[in-house]
């Protein structure tokens, strides 16, 4: 019993990371329609940034206080993927207005290719650290509920708390601020948006960078768990199931659908794996949302699509 | 001899849907088969076969896979790799495990495996479209990467999934020169290119297209989806089944999953996109694009770096080409959504105006 | 060859559609007749497309039965429709834009094309004879609405009505007995508007297709038709000749109130 309930809570703190990656995709769908491949690359690019950039102040400004080091770099690291939102709406989606999905998603792998060039290209491509003061030591909790007590690792619990804060926070961001309705209303109807005088353009520039703060948040995180590296990209591939389970519209969806991955990945693992040689919890996520796409196409929380001649 | 099409004309239906009606073209591309089956080999060395024609041929065939499932039929995939790599183990199967199985015969049986994998796996394409069908087809990537890592009958209890095989040959027809292998490759592509082309010139190409434009107005005039979405999948992984095939086999000669993976898939959507969805001369540009810009980049960027005096590492041009590639998606996208194939039908079209455009 | 207006070929009963809770069509009865022009007429949102939508089975109405020939359904879907003879244009045009006119019109063939795929790949015998076939079939359909010199034409190059009328020309590929047309005139000026009417009058004088039609225009609809039902909010309002129809106090209060 303490072991599946260490395996399940470990499987929800992994969700809450997947979901706020996945909430980066679920944000970005609503406001411009687009399947925003590029995520990955942009949880990357961001940690990449953080990680130089938290390395290289202490020499250039002689700060020697690590926290305040980190705080500039956030802020820095921040201020550029505000850049890069801007770049990609310049460059790439207002020239793509109205376009088909499957085409913004193919534009969105070419920007993927292109960030993850770029961000190798000026910050380096070995393995970097971000140390942002995460207690890596395990603790025990529980110990007079169960014999044993239960192995929580303390890295993951504060990373699942601060991605459940963010989430939140974008939540209440949608729902009580102006630019938030706003985005809402571009998400229901760009055409109807703009014809009431809101800049479609400027939306867009706004959702992305949001999507590239959570993308920076989220790349922090996995970032100081196992280095920054080229592999962070994957951890976008992992969150796709997720959009996919929760619908692509849905925060709440994204939010539920990545503590299901989560904690299926983590059991698949461990209960399934050993029968059939380990590995499998990338496919297994990825069979569970095909699985459900085929009973419920527009996902758990997804608006349904209705065709119309 | 001038490229014209005046006084050309059809006195059947049957003359007018040959693949070349214009009489130019037909001597074109004449010429360019002889060129490439008999000048080719007496003048190509081994590197130009070994680096460049081998890849551009096999992966003109996967390209062309690819082509025949998003350009034509709209369903996008993300999963091609994994279909080359079915066809590529399938067909190892067959190899080792049947006594004096021919080589033809192994490949083409690994893409018939390949395409049955591909019809389950097309499955959801009933149910979903676009973004969330590109999600399915990554599960096919994720999975099948796994299997031929990890259940070991796959690869007949290699260790990772790294297998090899020699003394290939067919006919009785040794493959052990380039040339053989440029020439045997060649063949196939040839067959391939001419099948797909009529089926995309016949009824089950419109039944594609159909589906592709707009399905459910293809449903109301009596194209039933599943038949069309399905054989879709099953020749676009026919194809791409026999492109692994040769490119573990006769390209490779050993090789491990890592060679079919995700980049792969991306890859060859990539040739797709730049080469010009939904044609079949396409394939053939983007395949030769994407084969011949990094052998390109690799010399030019050091050149580029030398002259303003900045030396450009390896890891440097590799992490340069990635961007050149994402930025050339997106120029195409933009710009010229129908690629290669378009600007070339634009300057033929050009051409045969000319001199007098107006 | 003279028309002559058969006994009931399609029979709507009682039919209901609603989407989550609104509801579209209500409780809908009526007939078409064989080679008859009957025409579904309304105020917009009155539920003309989805009526047409319910007989071809792209909507599933949640009551009523559809007989087709004395055979009962339930629902339809859109390829039952298709193989049982029922063709199809739409409102908003719904032609295949990265084909050429040819090409369009020849996928109205589909039904009737039976070689199979390793024929057509390797272009037997069959498939080649087959091919030509149709191919002089769809010329015929290109002759009678005067479109041959747009045949290699992409439908997405072509002006809007030239583009409707290949929409009419892949549904008759498709040798329908019933043809429902969704405002084929819609947008189209006088002089285009009359070319269509001579067009659909011909199909039904020549060929004997039943016609079901939606349209606007009052006048197009009183000259054409044999008969005539009118919809209003989802409700059935009035049925029979277009002089009845005229006459109908509730038709002529719909059409006043909704100011048309």
């Amino acid at each position: 019993m303490g072991f599946f309930l260490e395996v399940l809570i470990g499987g929800l703190m992994t969700g809450m990371l997947y979901s706020l990656v996945a909430l980066g995709f679920v944000l970005i769908f609503k406001a411009s329609g687009v399947f925003n491949f590029a995520q990955g690359a942009m949880v990357l690019f961001a940690a990449l940034a953080m990680a130089r950039f938290s390395e290289w102040i202490p020499g250039w400004l002689g700060i020697a206080n690590p926290v305040v080091a980190n705080i500039l770099a956030f802020i820095i690291a921040a201020f550029i993927m505000f850049l890069v939102a801007w770049l990609i709406e310049r460059l790439v989606l207002r020239h793509l207005v109205n376009q088909e999905g499957a085409t913004l998603l193919m534009a969105t792998l070419g920007i993927a290719y292109f960030i993850d060039g770029l961000g190798q290209t000026v910050f380096g491509s070995d393995i970097y650290k971000i140390d942002v003061g995460m207690p890596k030591e395990p603790v025990m909790v529980l110990q007079d509920v169960f014999a044993g007590g239960l192995l929580i690792n303390k890295e993951d619990f504060i990373a699942a708390l601060v991605a459940a804060l963010l989430v939140a926070a974008l939540a209440l961001f949608f729902q009580k601020t102006s630019t938030g309705r706003a985005l809402r209303a571009v998400a229901d109807d760009h055409q109807a948006a703009q014809s009431i005088g809101i800049p479609l353009n400027r939306i867009w520039v706004i959702v992305w960078t949001v999507a590239g703060i959570v993308a920076l948040v989220a790349g922090i995180i996995w970032g100081s768990k196992m280095g920054v590296q080229f592999s962070l990209v994957t951890v976008a591939l992992r969150a796709l199931p997720v959009v996919i389970l929760g619908g692509l519209t849905s925060v709440p969806g994204a939010i539920i659908g990545g503590l299901i991955i989560g904690v299926g990945e983590k059991m698949s693992e461990v209960y399934l794996g050993p029968l059939v040689g380990g590995g499998i919890e990338i496919w297994f996520a990825y069979m569970l949302a095909l699985v459900f796409l085929l009973f419920r196409p527009q996902g758990l929380f997804g608006e349904k699509i209705i065709d119309r001649v | 001899m001038i490229y014209r099409e005046n006084g050309q004309f059809k006195t059947s239906y049957a003359a007018d849907q040959q693949i070349f009606p214009i009489l130019q073209d037909r001597w074109a591309i004449l010429g360019i088969l002889v060129f490439a089956f008999v000048a080719v080999p007496l003048l190509a060395d081994e590197y130009l076969f070994r680096a460049i024609l081998i890849p551009f041929l096999i992966l003109s065939l996967a390209a062309l896979g690819v082509n025949l499932l998003v350009g034509y039929c709209g369903q996008i995939t993300l999963g091609a790799g994994a279909f080359m790599a079915v066809g590529a183990y399938a067909a190892y199967n067959f190899f080792v495990r049947v006594d004096d199985m021919p080589l033809l015969a192994a490949l083409l049986l690994g893409g018939a495996t390949s395409a049955a994998v591909g019809v389950v796996f097309g499955v959801p394409s009933l149910r979903v479209r676009g973004l969330y069908l590109a999600v399915a087809t990554l599960a096919a990537q994720f999975f099948w990467d796994w299997a031929f890592l990890r259940i070991k009958w796959f690869t007949n209890d290699s260790s990772s999934g790294s297998v090899s095989v020699s003394n290939l040959s067919a006919f009785g027809w040794d493959l052990e020169s380039p040339t053989d292998v440029y020439l045997f490759c060649l063949l196939i592509l040839v067959v391939f290119a001419l099948l797909a082309k009529n089926m995309t010139r016949g009824a089950i190409g419109r039944q594609w297209m159909a589906i592709r434009d707009m399905d459910v107005a293809a449903e109301v005039i009596g194209i039933r989806p599943m038949y069309a979405k399905l054989s879709a999948f099953a020749v676009s992984s026919f194809f791409l089944g026999v492109a692994g095939g040769l490119w573990g086999f006769v390209h490779l000669g050993a090789w491990e999953p890592a060679a079919f993976s995700l980049d792969r898939s991306f890859q060859l959507l990539f040739m797709v996109i730049i080469g010009g969805l939904g044609s079949i001369m396409g394939s053939f540009f983007g395949a030769a694009f994407i084969v011949i810009l990094p052998i390109f980049l690799n010399q030019m960027l050091p050149w580029l770096g030398d002259l303003v005096g900045v030396s450009i590492s390896t890891a440097g041009v590799s992490h340069a080409e990635i961007m050149i590639f994402g930025a050339l998606i997106v120029f195409f996208l933009i710009v010229e959504p129908h690629g290669i194939a378009r600007l070339w039908s634009t300057a033929k079209e050009k051409l045969r105006l000319w001199p007098f455009p107006h | 060859m003279a028309r002559q207006i058969g006994e009931v070929i399609l029979d709507l009963q009682n039919v209901s559609l609603s989407f989550g809770g609104v509801n579209a069509l209500i409780d809908i009865s009526f007939d078409v007749r064989e080679h008859e022009v009957r025409a579904i007429i309304g105020p917009n949102g009155a539920g003309k497309s989805s009526m047409l939508n319910v007989i071809n089975g792209v909507y599933r109405p949640q009551a009523g039965e559809i007989i087709l020939r004395g055979e009962h359904f339930r629902q339809m879907n859109p390829y039952k429709a298709a193989s049982a003879g029922i063709a199809r244009t739409f409102q908003n045009i719904a032609l295949f834009k990265g084909m050429s006119v040819l090409d369009n019109i020849m996928t109205g063939r589909s039904l009737k094309m039976k070689a199979n795929i390793f024929q057509q790949a390797f272009r037997t015998g069959v498939a080649k004879r087959e091919e030509l076939e149709h191919r002089a079939k769809v010329e015929e359909i290109i002759d009678f609405l005067e479109i041959q010199h747009i045949r290699k034409t992409p439908v997405g190059r072509l002006p809007y009505g030239l583009q409707k009328r290949v929409d009419l020309a892949r549904a008759l590929a498709m040798e329908p007995q019933i043809l429902l047309l969704d405002e084929p005139m819609a947008g189209m000026n006088i002089e285009e508007k009359q070319d269509m009417s001579r067009f659909i009058l011909d199909v039904n004088d020549q060929m004997g297709t039943t016609i079901v039609l939606i349209e606007h225009d009052m006048g197009v609809v009183m000259d054409i038709s044999d008969r005539v039902v009118v919809l209003d909010y989802g409700k059935k309002i009035g049925d029979g000749s277009p002089d009845e129809v005229r006459g109908n106090p509730e038709v002529i209060s719909a059409y006043l109130g909704a100011s048309h």
